[in-house]
């Protein structure tokens, strides 16, 4: 009994160190360059009235891009959840979420050869007598923001709907609902559990975003604050402007993510959680509706990756596929990748543990999820000030260039951390709700509870999570490019560097080794953790 | 069996965490007294840039180790040297251009170059005895001959085109040939530079972050028929993708320069090194790998060594150049200008 209570005492150490890492990676650059700025104005900031045009428009796009991403998943993840047994589902799942971890240029590339002005699409509908689209102008945000954040919100909602128990389908079925009432009553609650969180997190994606929303813009009227901050920093040398712009941004998003938490309905508890069984699913469903809906999301975001792949086959892809530098970036980008998502992954689930201690045990559940919104802080760092900040931090101590590799590593698992706790959030509650009672009438505590009640049940997300934190960190660029040198050639680099240097075709067939290499990590990632644990045991 | 693979998987995954940041530890070069370190931005140290010859025939001359540190940006390897102080590993900046040279001389942290510049030959006169100009190019429309017959012959014919001939460029605000535009802009319409934004504005189709973008995600995929860049990109496809699909569009007020520029840091401790490869830059072996690895012309003349596709380019009757002061001093007003006219 003796050593029960002492690691059920220990509840705080996981989250504790999650967090110090946290700090050490985000909160500290910023107070390195709060120092090196010295005086800082809020009101020559929010008075410029440049400044305020841009923060305007940053709310301005990031509501309309969420409201649509989020509210276009519902129908898909419904349909998908309609849907089991199709042919090809489970690809379909997968490349859907690779939108979300494509560098930006290779992106940008992808939906304009579909929606451009010569795209795909403007093609079809030329020949079809239908006058051509722009996208060049909001729609083109729109287009963009919906490509990246649908799929990860459908997702999410698909996770809800599945996990709907099976007593309310039996229930469903027993009392003939139609359509409108099955979702009214059984899949709206489910769905409404998840629907501001995504709703925060996509909005904070899009407030932040800056290269896209500034080459489909159209103009310099889509300047977000993260422009300004970049332009602060780069080409005016102004560190107290954008440590300024820095600090409204995360002030904004801060309030946001609290104002969040405040409207979520608290802690739903009762559902026991259960495997899926689409079995006890008997209800009429629109099949033909289904079927479009499914097709329509797909062809959105699968006809840019076709693109992208398609362009990758040119007289130069097995030049490329076997240069020395390719397999080099490859390989550091797998190991990067992987180390990033295990730490990812690992931080995530300390701060859970120690989060959900303090929103079950101790009843402060509001505490507890404010909490878990510090692991969400990377979202709102604008890659350039954390560079400069880390940068600042760590020059006196160590050589920046040689550790960029590391560093990389370091910030893709706080940069991934969003999303693991997106993902496990849930499935840790449940799992706790479901057992907690049991466990501590048992006194079962530690690892033996981890090993036995919680990791049945977390296997698949965790297994999720890993595939998504690992693809997201080897599509992202941005943390290496702060520190890269040749010495940590990764593949995004490599990609923009052949694209700076004209090598067009080389560029391509980077890009589509990239996306092979994401899609590679996230599937055997995920597959690695599906098997049932308990078949000999 | 399942479970054996797994605790494999664990393991792998563990020791690639751990052994990662160790392995770089050990495996990241000591730094040998003679050792130069040269800061630039990533496009010249890739593969297919100047960056590797330059360093393997330096090598070969020297006795000693050239690293090139890459940073993203031109700006951002002043940024770099400021944050770092009299401390920069730097003994060198390579990259940075002509606007930048008054903010970068204003730091107090570069030195005479020590350089004979004799066997320069630029557009222009050089006068600046810190900054090595090593190569330059102009700035220039670059049309899609299969979207495009005849393009405007001058700025001013662009600017008063009508409004469905469209055209891709760059941000002044983050980009080096968005910067270089609004330079020109100014330089050709002076006090009108606003209202000749303003008659451009329907005609562009977008305003990009950087130039990769602009050229590589739009312009190359037919976005539209125009596309703001150098008068030397259609040397590179004709002589490497041999296709004479693209080229500049030469206008009569002249076209503006870009000169780019290397110098020496005044605390290096390897003065005479750095000085040496200075010299090295606008010798001949580097000046020769310049025209097709940074598609630029190269600062002096190498005669038969300058790609025959070179000569087919169109040649500027007017090199426009603002003083690098004057660019410093009014960037920021000439900015918010073109904000207010293209809003």
């Amino acid at each position: 009994m003796a050593r029960v209570n002492k690691t059920a005492e220990r509840w705080w150490l996981p989250g504790a160190l999650a967090l110090f890492v946290l700090v050490l990676l985000t909160g500290l650059p910023l107070v390195a360059l709060l120092f090196a700025a010295g005086d800082i104005s809020a009101k020559a900031v929010t008075e410029n009235a440049y400044h305020q045009r841009v923060i305007r428009f940053s709310f301005f796009q990031a509501f309309l891009s969420a409201s649509l991403s989020t509210l276009l998943a519902i129908p898909v993840a419904r349909a998908l959840s309609q849907e089991r047994n199709f042919i090809g589902r489970s690809l379909i799942v997968h490349l859907y979420s690779m939108a979300l971890v494509i560098p930006t240029l290779v992106t940008i590339s992808g939906i304009v050869v579909v929606y451009g002005r010569t795209g795909w699409l403007n093609s079809v509908l030329g020949s079809m007598g239908i006058e051509r689209f722009s996208i060049y102008g909001l729609s083109g945000i729109l287009i963009a923001a919906v490509f990246f954040n649908m799929p990860l919100a459908s997702r999410v909602f698909l996770q809800a709907l599945e996990n709907i128990p099976s007593e309310q389908w039996r229930l469903a079925t027993q009392l003939r609902m139609n359509q409108w009432a099955q979702f009214r009553f059984i899949e709206w609650p489910a769905i409404r559990k998840q629907l501001v969180g995504i709703f925060v997190l996509v909005f904070i994606l899009c407030f932040t975003s800056f290269t896209i929303v500034m080459t489909l813009g159209g103009g310099p009227r889509a300047t977000t604050i993260e422009v300004a901050i970049y332009q602060a920093l780069r080409f005016d040398f102004d560190l107290d402007t954008a440590v300024a712009l820095a600090l409204v941004q995360l002030i904004a998003c801060a309030t946001l993510l609290l104002l969040s938490s405040l409207l979520t309905f608290s802690n739903t508890i009762g559902f026991a959680y259960q495997e899926p069984k689409s079995a006890l699913r008997s209800l009429a469903t629109h099949r033909w509706i289904n079927v479009i809906i499914i097709g329509l999301a797909a062809l959105f975001v699968l006809l840019p990756l076709a693109g992208l792949l398609l362009s990758a086959i040119n007289p130069e892809t097995m030049t490329v596929l076997t240069h020395t530098n390719t397999i080099k970036a490859g390989i550091n980008t797998i190991i990067v990748s992987i180390s990033a998502s295990v730490l990812a992954v690992t931080m995530g689930v300390g701060l859970l543990i120690s989060t959900r201690h303090i929103r079950i045990r101790l009843h402060k559940y509001r505490l507890g999820e404010w909490l878990q919104h510090t692991g969400n802080m990377i979202l709102v760092m604008p890659p350039v000030v954390l560079g400069t900040g880390l940068f600042l931090l760590l020059r006196p101590f160590a050589d920046v260039f040689a550790l960029a590799l590391v560093l990389a590593v370091l910030i893709n698992s706080v940069m991934a951390l969003p999303f693991v706790l997106r993902i496990l959030d849930g499935p840790m509650m449940q799992a706790a709700q479901h057992h907690d009672k049991l466990i501590q009438s048992l006194g079962i505590s530690g690892l033996s509870r981890w090993r036995w009640l919680d990791w049945p049940l977390l296997r698949k997300p965790f297994g999720y999570a890993l595939g998504v934190s690992a693809a997201l960190s080897a599509g992202d660029l941005s943390a290496i490019a702060l520190f890269g040198s040749e010495r940590a050639l990764t593949l995004p680099l490599l990609l923009y560097q052949r694209m700076g240097s004209y090598r067009l075709y080389e560029a391509s067939v980077t890009a589509a080794l990239l996306l092979l290499v994401c899609l590679l990590l996230f599937v055997t990632l995920q597959s690695l953790f599906r098997h049932k644990q308990h078949a000999g045991t | 069996m399942l479970r054996t693979i797994r605790r494999q998987f664990y393991s792998a995954a563990l020791t690639a965490m751990f052994a990662t940041p160790l392995a770089l530890f050990i495996a990241s070069p000591v730094q040998a007294s003679n050792t130069l370190t040269v800061y630039t931005y990533d496009s010249f140290t890739s593969e297919w840039g100047p960056g590797p010859v330059i360093k393997k025939a330096f090598e070969e001359t020297c006795e000693c180790t050239l690293e090139f540190v890459a940073v993203d940006s031109s700006a951002g390897i002043l940024n770099r040297v400021q944050l770092e102080g009299e401390n920069t590993k730097a003994d060198v900046v390579l990259g940075l251009d002509y606007n930048l040279m008054a903010l970068a001389e204003d730091t107090g942290m570069l030195a005479e170059s020590g350089a004979n510049l004799e066997k320069v030959s630029l557009p222009v006169d050089w006068e600046s005895t810190v900054f090595v100009p090593y190569d330059y190019g102009h700035f220039a429309f670059i049309y899609n001959t299969e979207l495009m017959d005849s393009p405007p012959t001058s700025l001013d014919e662009l600017v008063n085109a009508p409004d469905d001939l469209k055209i891709i460029i760059q941000d002044p605000r983050t980009s080096t040939p968005g910067l270089g535009l609004m330079l020109w802009v100014k330089s050709v319409y002076g006090d009108d530079a606003a209202a000749a934004w303003k008659k451009l504005q329907p005609k562009i189709l977008t305003v990009t972050k950087g130039w990769s973008e602009a050229y590589f995600s739009l312009f190359m995929n037919g976005e539209a028929p125009m596309v703001l860049s150098y008068d030397t990109s259609p040397g590179y496809h004709m002589a490497v993708d041999k296709t004479e699909q693209y080229q500049a569009a030469a206008f009569d007020e002249g076209h503006y320069l870009q000169i780019e520029v290397a110098a020496m840091l005044k605390s290096t401790s390897n003065q005479e090194l750095a000085q040496s490869f200075l010299q090295f830059l606008i010798s001949e072996p580097a000046q020769s790998v310049l025209p097709l690895t940074n598609v630029m012309y190269p600062s002096i003349d190498i005669g038969d060594a300058l790609p025959a596709e070179f000569s087919k380019l169109i040649k500027p009757s007017v090199s426009l150049l603002l003083p690098t002061e004057t660019v410093r001093d009014n960037r920021k007003d000439w900015i918010d200008e073109w904000l207010e006219s293209a809003n």
